[in-house]
């Protein structure tokens, strides 16, 4: 272990509730009928659809290519035929392109690309070149392209590849349990990223609240040059800044990228899908989730394929003991509330999640009353009582001007404030805006 | 002397003095108004909402005289208030047709599926977390951002649906920027029968979320002449530049009553006639 991490001014400790699932294995969810996939599961551009209705495909065709440098292909989860190419419903709640698959039960595999054993030896664009042709986009959350995040532009100097094993969105436990069972292939998702961006070390930081995942890691860290470091738990430990912060003590500007202070955050879920695609050759077709929550019979973490819809996984989790009050896809911090069981598990799907009705309630908003707990507990150091004030009185340029943009909408102000503010909607609202106006401009 | 007389004698010099020089610079600088920009202004409703693409009244005055802009171009003005100005200028008024904002969609509370939403209440911010909480993903939101930037109070939210009131609505157009669903359009004030839905999907898609959707049955499409009710695809449209009458309407008999007449559609006729 190095040295005492830093603490990062601000966040906030809520009930983590990880004790539903973290002592639960990954389980290898049964082969479904049916699949839909949606299209779009990047940040990036949609990509250009390669197949049509009646086609038939194999566990690893693709079924779209990327439509740009920042675009990702997308593979078929099984073998089957395409039933159609019609709309779901979308993670934000409004319906989006999807392939539907209707499973043959044969999963025959057709891989699309070959293994490459000797990665060490083989040049880094090729790696690159990989990871972007297996589709892989950041499993964290946000879906960002993994390949463009290994290509720093020219002028950039990276020194500092680190891994985030923080977890700290409270009830998701897939990426503490893929740290226990697959300690090997973090490290070498780790090393070969390391490889591609021209490093010979890389940092994974874990929250101290996961003993076993350091020791684990620990004890296969020195072959692959890797040191681990632990982190105090503290909400949004895992948030990119905030990690970077805390392990190297750089502050990433606002506006500017990580990579603007020499640092790549790479999740480990990312990780061991980059050593998958490289080493064995599968694209990111597959993901595992938390499945969790008091109304679920049997908390767990699954390896769930792309295009299971929540229905069905909800089912694997032995269905549930009493009517949710809520549903999100990911934790209780940033996940967003769904109305629909017919939305699918996408590649940034971290964790379904089902709050009873008695721990959630129905608020309503009531005025500020200045007591500056947002302010405290703001990892970005902005000031959410007054921004969100300015929101509410449509004034965009003043919110632009208290720095509204640096909002990485972690969510810790909704949960402190004791006006039951709708803080975050209100940032996300300015963010869209401002963007809105900068495109005119 | 005594210092009073001192004081009051000097403080009348620099008046008197001050006041001269006032005289010469109003004089010598003096900004040259052209009066007739007063007088339009005057003549113009005075509604400042920029529905004419320019700062307000007074500024579109200034155009208007500068003739880089016609009367006819304030949507608020009515043919006489027109013709009052162009008669002023000296200039010809020019037919216009009165432009009304119509909602397309009729799904109010009581026939479209809705989630609990408890965030906050603003369509715009709405769309952004939950796609608006309704089933439909093109209907209209109901917390009214459109009327809310309407200057004039034309627009009423009604269970959770915008209705645009015709007879207020002047065409400023300032609420068809704000819908995030882009369901508000400007048609002219005449026609009187409009498709109140804007859901391209299949009709039994949008039946499971909505009572009053269009399902494109082509009933009103046969009832009319050819070219007066417009197919796009799952959805049909008044074709504006030939519009049908409104008796197309009770011809038509709607099975959804997505077909409309606004009049009737402003008084609430339309309520309850479906189980």
């Amino acid at each position: 272990m190095s040295d005492k991490p830093r603490k990062f001014k601000g966040g906030v400790h809520p009930n983590d509730s990880k004790a539903l699932s973290e002592s639960k294995p990954i389980q290898q969810a049964p082969l479904l009928e049916s699949y839909q996939v949606i299209m779009h599961q990047s940040i990036g551009a949609p990509p250009e659809l390669l197949v049509k209705k009646g086609d038939t495909v194999k566990k690893g065709t693709l079924l779209a290519k990327a439509s740009g440098y920042v675009s990702v292909p997308l593979h078929a989860p099984t073998s089957g035929t395409i039933k159609s190419i019609d709309k779901c419903p979308g993670p934000t709640g409004i319906s989006v392109p999807a392939i539907e698959i209707t499973a043959d039960g044969e999963d025959v595999w057709e891989s699309p690309f070959e293994p490459i054993a000797d990665w060490m030896n083989t040049d880094p664009a090729e790696l690159k070149q990989r990871i972007w042709d297996a589709g892989i986009v950041g499993m964290g959350g946000a879906g960002f392209p993994t390949h463009v995040k290994l290509s720093p532009p020219e002028g950039k100097v990276i020194d500092t590849l680190i891994l985030n094993g923080a977890e700290c969105e409270p009830y998701l436990t897939a990426d503490h349990r893929l740290m226990l069972e697959q300690a090997e292939d973090v490290m070498l998702g780790a090393a070969i990223s390391a490889r591609i961006l021209g490093l010979k070390t890389a940092v994974i930081g874990i929250e101290e609240n996961k003993p076993d995942a350091i020791e684990k890691l620990e004890a296969v860290a020195g072959k692959y040059n890797i040191t681990v470091q632990s982190l105090p738990v503290n909400y949004p430990q895992g948030a990119e800044r905030q990690l970077i912060y805390a392990i190297k003590g750089r502050e990433v500007p606002v506006g500017k990228l990580p990579m603007d202070v020499g640092c790549v955050v790479q999740n480990v879920a990312t990780a061991i899908a980059i050593a998958e695609a490289v080493v064995k050759g599968i694209p990111s077709i597959e993901r595992v989730a938390t499945v969790t929550g008091k109304p679920v019979v049997n908390p767990g973490n699954w390896r769930l394929r792309i295009g299971t819809p929540v229905s069905k996984v909800l089912e694997l989790a032995g269905g549930i003991s009493e009517q949710p009050a809520k549903l999100l896809l990911g934790g209780p911090m940033m996940g967003i509330a769904q109305s629909s069981l017919g939305v699918t598990v996408m590649k940034n799907t971290s964790g379904v999640l089902l709050i009873a009705a008695d721990e959630v309630s129905l608020y309503t908003s009531e005025p500020c009353i200045r007591c500056g707990r947002c302010v405290d507990c703001c990892p970005m150091q902005i000031l959410p009582a007054t921004i969100s004030q300015a929101v509410e009185n449509k004034r965009f340029d003043w919110a632009e001007k208290l720095n509204v943009m640096a909002c990485i909408e972690c969510g810790s102000c909704s949960y402190v404030c004791p006006s039951h503010r709708p803080l975050n909607q209100h940032f996300k609202r300015a963010k869209v805006e401002i963007q809105a106006g900068l495109r005119k401009k | 002397m005594s210092s009073a007389l001192i004081a009051i004698i000097s403080t009348g010099v620099i008046g008197i003095t001050l006041g001269v020089v006032i005289g010469i610079v109003a004089k010598v600088f003096a900004v040259e108004i052209d009066e007739r920009i007063e007088k339009v202004d005057e003549l113009l409703p005075g509604a400042n909402c920029g529905g004419c693409g320019y700062a307000g009244c007074a500024d579109f005055a200034k155009a208007v005289v500068a003739e880089n802009a016609t009367p006819g171009q304030c949507p608020v003005c009515s043919p006489a208030d027109i013709a009052n100005i162009a008669d002023y200028l000296g200039i010809v008024a020019e037919e216009k047709e009165k432009m009304v904002a119509v909602v397309r969609c009729s799904g109010d509370a009581s026939k479209t599926v809705r989630s609990l939403y408890n965030g906050v209440r603003d369509c715009r911010s709405a769309v952004l977390v939950a796609g608006g909480a309704k089933g439909c993903d093109y209907g209209c939101i109901g917390f009214g951002s459109c009327a809310e930037a309407c200057p004039f109070g034309a627009i009423e939210i009604r269970d959770g649906l915008a209705i645009v009131h015709p007879d207020l609505c002047v065409g400023c157009e300032n609420c068809v920027a704000t819908c995030p669903k882009n369901l508000i359009i400007m048609v002219p004030a005449a026609v009187e029968t409009h498709v109140y839905c804007n859901s391209p999907e299949k009709g039994a898609a949008k039946r499971n979320y909505c009572k009053t959707a269009c399902i494109a049955c082509r009933k009103c499409v046969k009832v009319s002449e050819e070219g007066q009710m417009e197919v796009d695809g799952f959805l049909v449209r008044t074709n504006y530049d030939n519009p049908p009458p409104p008796e197309v309407v009770e011809a038509a008999a709607c099975p959804t009553t997505a077909l409309r007449n606004a009049s009737m559609h402003v008084a609430g006729a339309y309520e309850g006639v479906l189980k």
